[in-house]
């Protein structure tokens, strides 16, 4: 195959992933979009073995991506969809880690070959690749709750992290100067470590956002990886992704009225919040699932408020029988979805669509929130950081400044709660107290069932 | 390929990049993160060429990893997204 052909049909693929991102920016092509995505990354990856035919290794290469495939596919058709966020990460952190690696081994194959231009590509894959993958890892760790989704801050932190991003910028000079095998792995080793201390400090409530940067910052990596293999193909790209993912990035902090700047660094200012004990011996009110049924029989004007923990005790459907069952009595009820319930923008979205709930039945927040004044029962399921006036009220708390559904406003408001902790940013909320609020404890899909069946009864 | 060609590739790869998601409902973002994070899989391409011209016991074996991790981001990537929207396509239909 000629260099020419070669290259135009890489050319061929780099347009096809131009069409998918727009494919995916608009609902109704979104899928279509998706498609041509996965066909252009395969004609790029089947045009390669025409083009280095006969390939070197070829067992090995066939076997690491029949390995890759038996890893990837059951993991993406297996997973619950309340998990998606995480895995998301993973596969992103997994990219990072792959562009790092392929920089390396070419810097090792090139040895004293290598131009200056390479060098400093390559460094910068090395570096943002494994920033990436460590921080994914985080990321990953965090969404998972297998670790702390509270910002991780201690003593010094900031010192910390500005000395090791200190030592990665000196040692990749370093490299750049010295030409060595040592040096990169020292300075790969550094950014893995400055990784983790770059998102450790991040709440829970913002791990998206750091997830769409970490993704597009692996976009740039595979695109200065083109640059070191000379391929075309990776430079579109990649760049096309780096680019994206930072609008994405910016789009999805202002959905949360979230400055970048301010959770990237935020933390590094942040004191720990004080939780402990105010919470356990002030008062609720708590009622039972016939007293939630009498107050939504009399309601006119009802707003579910669906929230994670909806979707962990996988109640989409007993809600959607809830709605179904109020609309029946001549109810007015309308979903009210913040732009990042669950764990991510959209996220929501894509539960509830799970459950077949109609999609004109979901208000977003902006048309949502003016009519909570008018609105009788406010039921938040599960949900807890999108629904808490902290966010208005506390100036300094983490989740400061982020737009709420200000449920508050409503005549009634009940809480579908496991327990009393604090939801995913980690942070007590007043409106539990308030004496408005009746608070009704389970599991969201058991309590959900009673309230039907009480509600049928009425 | 000349520095010139690059630079131009690359500064309206970007162009493109921000004009084609400058407007995405917040519905669609969590789906078009993980579209973009599929696409990135093609770093594979870059893992099999390193794969092919490795000629040590250690090169080879980063740029098996590194097919794996590739293949991984790229595949999974796709499914998943694939899953995300069918659900979309799903409350189409029931609204119909």
């Amino acid at each position: 195959m000629s260099r020419g052909l070669y290259d135009l049909i890489g050319l061929a693929a780099g347009v096809c992933f131009i069409l998918a991102l727009k494919g995916l920016s608009h609902p109704k092509t979104a899928r279509r979009g998706n498609l041509i995505g996965a066909f252009g990354a395969t004609l790029a990856t089947l045009v390669v073995f025409a083009y280095y035919a006969p390939l070197n290794n070829l067992g090995w290469i066939i076997g690491a991506i029949a390995l890759g495939s038996i890893i990837g596919v059951p993991a993406a058709r297996r997973v619950q969809m309340t998990q998606m966020p995480q895995l998301v990460a993973l596969f992103n952190g997994v990219g990072g880690g792959a562009a790092a690696l392929v920089a390396i081994v070419e810097y090792l194959a090139l040895g004293e070959g290598a131009t200056t231009a390479v060098v400093i590509f390559t460094v910068f894959t090395v570096v943002v690749g494994c920033v990436s993958f460590s921080g994914s890892i985080i990321t990953f760790l965090k969404l998972q709750e297998l670790m702390t989704t509270r910002p991780v801050v201690f003593p010094g932190g900031r010192f910390v992290i500005a000395a090791t991003l200190a030592a990665v910028l000196g040692v990749s000079g370093w490299v750049v100067v010295a030409l060595g095998t040592t040096p990169l792995l020292v300075l790969a080793a550094l950014s893995l470590l400055f990784g983790i201390l770059f998102v450790l400090p991040v709440g829970g409530a913002d791990v998206p956002i750091v997830i769409s940067l970490l993704n597009a910052f692996t976009g740039l990596t595979v695109a200065a990886s083109g640059y070191v293999l000379d391929s075309t193909l990776l430079i579109i790209a990649g760049t096309l992704v780096g680019a994206s993912g930072t609008i994405l990035t910016r789009l999805m902090a202002d959905a949360m009225g979230r400055s970048l700047f301010g959770t990237l660094f935020g933390a590094f200012t942040a004191k720990p919040q004080d939780v402990s004990a105010a919470g356990e011996e002030r008062p609720v009110r708590s009622g039972s699932p016939d007293d939630v049924a009498i107050l939504l029989n009399y309601a006119r004007r009802v707003v579910i408020v669906p929230g994670f923990g909806l979707a962990v005790a996988q109640a989409q459907h007993t809600v959607r029988e809830l709605a179904d069952l109020m609309i029946s009595k001549g109810i007015d009820v309308a979903y009210g979805i913040h732009p990042v319930a669950g764990r991510m923008p959209g996220h929501m979205n894509v539960l509830l669509a799970e459950a077949n709930v109609p999609y004109d039945q979901l208000a977003e927040m902006d048309e949502v929130n003016p009519t909570f004044g008018q609105t009788d029962v406010a039921i938040v399921i599960g949900a807890n950081d999108v629904v808490n006036p902290a966010a208005q009220t506390t100036p300094g708390c983490p989740i400061y400044g982020m737009p709420i559904l200000e449920v508050s406003n409503a005549a009634n408001v009940i809480f579908l709660k496991r327990s009393m902790r604090p939801g995913f940013a980690g942070i007590e909320n007043e409106l539990l107290y308030d004496p408005k609020t009746m608070l009704l404890f389970g599991d969201a899909k058991a309590s959900l069932t009673k309230v039907v069946s009480a509600l049928k009864a009425l | 390929m000349d520095a010139m060609a690059i630079i131009s590739i690359f500064v309206l790869a970007v162009f493109v990049g921000f004009e084609v998601v400058s407007k995405v409902s917040s519905t669609l973002h969590t789906p078009l993160m993980s579209g973009a994070n599929a696409i990135h899989g093609v770093i594979l391409v870059g893992a099999i060429i390193v794969a092919d011209h490795s000629e040590t016991n250690l090169e080879l074996s980063l740029s098996v990893v590194a097919i794996v991790l590739a293949t991984i981001n790229m595949i999974g990537g796709f499914v998943v997204t694939d899953r995300m929207l069918e659900m979309f396509k799903g409350k189409k239909g029931a609204s119909k």
